[in-house]
C-alpha cells in the first residue's frame, strides 16, 4: 500500500544492490488464544538493510513486538518467509540466528554479575578465554560500564541495566541487533541521553538496528527509516522526513505529530493537483498521488507549522482557508492557534514567537490560513 | 506523632509473633535446656546439677540411631529432590492456565493426616498387601520379600510425608523466572539443555535450598515413619526421644538428646549454607 514517489529521495529504498540483511516477506502471524483467532501480523512485507537504523513504529498492540520476535526466532511466523542475509531462517531456531535481541525488560540474568552476562553469549560460541576477555572489556568501555563488571543487575540503576543489556548484545557482534523499546521504562532525560547513546553507538559499531518504538519523536530523530505500522500492516516505510511530510494514510497522518485534516470535494483537477470546495472564498489546491475525478471527495493534511495565520485575505497562489479563531494557547517559543472552519473542521496553527510576543489574533477574531499548496498532501 | 507511630510501627506488628514465640517457644526451650541438666527420676523429682552425664550418655548410647537419622533425612531429602524438581519445573514452565490446579492436586494427599498416610502406606506396603500380594503370586518377588521394616520403608515414608514442603519452595523459585530471562539465553546462542544448567538451574537454587532445610530438619527427627513403617533396627532418634520421654520418663537424657540433635542440625545447616555460598542464595530467596 506503501507508493513511494518520485523525488523521495533515497530514503525510500532499502540502500543500494548489496544483500539485505532482513527481509520479511508476506509475513502473517495469527495467535490461537482461548480457541480464538488472534491475528497479530496480517501481512507485512519489509527489506531493511545492511547498518540500517530501522524503526517499526505504531500504537500499542500493532504488531511491531511481534514482527520483532519472528526477526529473532522466538515465533514462528503463520504464514510467510524470513530471510536474514539472503537466507530463509523462517524454522531456525533463535539460538542459531545471527541476531540478538534487547529486551524490553532487559531480561539481564539476575544470578550473574554484569561481566558474566556480557560474556554469556560469547561463551556459548566458545570463542577462546582471551578473545573474550578483550571483547567484553572493549564493549563495557563502549557503554561505559568499565568498573562495574562485579556487579548485579540489581545493584545497578535502569540506565545502566539498559546498557548491560546492550553490551551482552552487542558483544557478539551479530549482525542485526533488535530493540524492543529498549528505552521504554527510563525516564525523560535519560531517555533523551540514551537515544544520543544509541546512536552513537551504531554508528561505532555499525550493525543493523531494528528498533521498536511507539515513541513518534524518537522514530523521528533517531531512525534511518521507519516502518508505521497500525492493526497488523505496515501503513507506510519511509524516512522520516518524508513520513513526517508526506503522510501516505489518514493514519500516519493522526499518528505523527499534530496534523491537520481537511476534507472537500474536488471541483476542477489540473494535471497533478485538484483544486478542492472548500468555503465560498477559500481557495485549496492539493498534489494528488492517484487519479481523482471532479466530485470525489479528498482528504488532505497539512502541518500545523506550515500555515501562516493572518487578518488579511493573503494574495498570491497559496491555498486558503477562513475561519474563527477559539483559542490562543502561549507555548514559549510560539503560539498555538485553534481555528475553527465554517465547514466544522479545527485546525491547529503554530505560529514562532520570532519577533515580539504579541498574537497575530485574538479568541472570536476571524483569520485567514495560508500555506504553500506543496506543504498539503492528499491521503489515501 | 506521626514519625514516633511510624517509628513503632514495625515493632507493634511483631509483637503478637514475638510473643508466640516468646511463649511456645523460648520457654519451652529454656525448659528442655535446664531439664536436659537436671538429675532425679520422675518419683522424686529433678534437681538442677549441671549434669553433663545425660549428653554422655545419650551419645554413647544413641549414637547408632542419631546418625541413622541424618543418613535417613538426608536420603529423603535426596529422594525428594530427584522426585520434586520435575514436578516443580513442570508445574511452573507447563502448568499454564492450570497452575493452581496442579499445586492443589499436589497438597491434596497432604490435607490427611499424617499418622493416617502413613498407615496406609503400612497398608500398601504390608507383605502380602496391595503391592507386593500381587507381585508374589505372580512370582516377580520371592516370598519372604518384604519392604514392611526395613530402611527403604521409614525412607520412602519420609521422602513421600515431605514432599509437597520439598516441591512448593522450588516452585515458587521456578515461577519466578521471567521467561524473558529464558529467551534471552536462547537469542544469545544457549541452546535448551544450556538454558536449564546455566538459567534455570542456577535461579532455582534458593527454591531447592528452602526445600532441603524445609525437608531435611523434620524429616531427620520424626518417630512416625520409623514407628509405623519401620522396625528395631530401622529406629530413628525420634523414636528414643519419644520413647525417654513417655515410657522411660528419663527426661534430661530426652532433653539432652534433643538439644544434641538440635546442635547437630544447626551445625549442618550451617555448612550446608556455607558451602551453597549463602548470604547470595539467602538474599535472592528472600526477594
Ligand atoms: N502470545 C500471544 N497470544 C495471543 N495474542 C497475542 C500474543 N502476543 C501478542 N498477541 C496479540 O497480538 C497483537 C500484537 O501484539 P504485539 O505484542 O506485537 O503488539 P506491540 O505492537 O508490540 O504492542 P506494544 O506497543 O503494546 O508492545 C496484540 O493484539 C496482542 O494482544
Ligand atoms: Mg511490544
Amino acid at each position: 500500500m506503501t507508493e513511494i514517489q518520485a523525488g523521495a529521495g533515497v530514503a525510500g529504498e532499502a540502500t543500494s544492490d548489496q544483500v539485505p540483511a532482513i527481509e520479511l516477506d508476506e509475513v502473517v502471524k495469527e495467535y490461537v488464544s482461548h480457541g480464538e483467532v488472534v491475528p497479530a501480523v496480517k501481512g507485512v512485507s519489509m527489506t531493511i538493510g545492511e547498518g540500517e537504523f530501522f524503526s517499526l513504529l505504531g500504537p500499542s498492540g500493532c504488531g511491531k513486538t511481534t514482527s520483532m520476535r519472528m526477526i529473532a526466532g522466538f515465533e514462528e511466523p503463520t504464514r510467510g518467509v524470513v530471510r536474514l542475509h539472503g537466507q530463509d531462517v523462517t524454522n531456525v531456531p533463535p539460538n542459531k540466528r545471527d541476531v540478538n535481541m534487547v529486551f524490553q525488560s532487559y531480561a539481564l540474568f539476575p544470578h550473574m554479575n554484569v561481566w558474566d552476562n556480557v560474556a554469556f553469549g560469547l561463551k556459548r560460541k566458545k570463542v577462546p578465554d582471551g578473545e573474550i576477555r578483550r571483547r567484553v572489556g572493549e564493549i563495557l568501555e563502549i557503554v561505559d560500564l568499565v568498573g562495574r563488571e562485579k556487579r548485579r543487575p540489581r545493584e545497578m540503576s535502569g540506565g545502566q541495566q539498559q546498557r548491560v543489556a546492550l553490551a551482552r548484545a552487542l558483544v557478539n557482534r551479530p549482525r542485526a541487533l533488535l530493540l524492543d523499546e529498549p528505552l521504554g521504562a527510563l525516564d525523560l532525560k535519560l531517555r533523551q541521553h540514551m537515544q544520543i547513546e544509541l546512536k552513537r553507538i551504531q554508528r561505532e559499531v555499525g550493525i543493523t538496528f531494528v528498533y521498536v518504538t511507539h515513541d513518534q519523536s524518537e522514530a523521528l530523530t533517531m531512525s534511518d527509516r521507519i516502518a508505521v505500522m497500525n492493526d497488523g500492516l505496515v501503513e507506510q516505510l519511509a524516512g522520516p522526513r518524508e513520513i513526517y511530510e508526506r503522510p501516505a494514510t489518514k493514519f500516519v497522518a493522526g499518528f505523527i505529530g499534530t496534523s491537520n485534516l481537511l476534507s472537500g470535494v474536488v471541483r476542477a483537477v489540473n494535471g497533478s493537483s485538484a483544486v478542492l470546495a472548500l468555503g465560498p472564498d477559500d481557495r485549496v489546491v492539493v498534489p494528488i498521488r492517484e487519479t481523482v475525478a471532479e466530485d470525489d471527495t479528498v482528504e488532505l493534511t497539512v502541518r500545523p507549522e506550515k500555515i501562516t495565520i493572518s487578518t488579511e485575505r493573503p494574495e498570491g497562489d497559496l491555498s486558503m482557508v477562513e475561519g474563527t479563531v477559539s483559542e490562543v494557547v502561549y507555548l514559549g517559543t510560539s503560539n498555538s492557534y485553534a481555528v475553527a472552519l465554517a465547514g466544522g473542521a479545527e485546525i491547529t496553527v503554530f505560529q514562532q514567537n520570532a519577533h515580539d510576543s504579541t498574537t497575530t489574533a485574538e479568541r472570536g477574531d476571524t483569520v485567514w490560513l495560508s500555506w504553500q499548496p506543496q506543504h498539503s498532501y492528499a491521503l489515501q | 506523632m506521626r514519625r514516633l507511630r511510624a517509628a513503632l510501627t514495625p515493632y507493634a506488628l511483631i509483637f503478637p509473633g514475638g510473643v508466640w514465640l516468646a511463649i511456645f517457644f523460648v520457654v519451652p526451650t529454656v525448659v528442655m535446656l535446664s531439664l536436659s541438666l537436671q538429675s532425679g527420676n520422675v518419683a522424686d523429682g529433678f534437681v538442677f546439677t549441671w549434669n553433663w552425664q545425660s549428653y554422655v550418655d545419650g551419645l554413647t548410647n544413641y549414637h547408632d540411631q542419631i546418625i541413622r537419622s541424618l543418613v535417613y533425612g538426608l536420603a529423603a531429602t535426596l529422594i525428594q529432590i530427584v522426585i520434586g524438581f520435575p514436578v516443580a519445573y513442570w508445574i511452573a514452565f507447563k502448568g499454564g492456565r492450570h497452575k493452581s490446579v496442579y499445586l492443589f492436586l499436589l497438597l491434596l494427599p497432604f490435607l490427611v493426616s499424617f499418622v493416617l498416610r502413613t498407615i496406609s502406606w503400612q497398608f500398601l506396603l504390608s507383605d502380602n498387601g496391595m503391592l507386593l500380594g500381587p507381585l508374589k503370586d505372580l512370582g516377580l518377588l520371592p516370598h519372604d520379600f518384604r519392604v514392611l521394616a526395613t530402611p527403604y520403608a521409614v525412607i520412602g515414608g519420609l521422602a513421600y510425608n515431605f514432599l509437597p514442603f520439598m516441591v512448593l519452595p522450588m516452585y515458587v523459585a521456578l515461577e519466578r523466572i521471567d521467561p524473558r530471562v529464558l529467551e534471552a539465553a536462547n537469542d544469545l546462542y544457549a541452546n535448551k539443555f544450556q538454558t536449564f544448567l546455566r538459567v534455570v538451574l542456577p535461579l532455582s537454587l534458593p527454591g531447592v535450598f528452602a526445600g532441603v532445610l524445609m525437608t531435611f530438619v523434620p524429616a531427620s527427627s520424626d518417630y512416625v515413619n520409623a514407628s509405623v513403617l519401620g522396625g528395631t533396627n530401622t529406629t530413628m532418634i525420634g523414636n528414643v526421644i519419644q520413647n525417654q520421654y513417655l515410657v522411660t520418663q528419663d527426661y534430661p537424657t530426652a532433653s539432652a538428646l534433643s538439644f544434641t540433635l538440635m546442635a547437630l542440625l544447626l551445625v549442618g545447616i550451617f555448612a550446608y549454607a556455607k558451602a551453597l555460598g549463602t548470604e547470595d542464595v539467602l538474599e535472592v530467596a528472600a526477594r
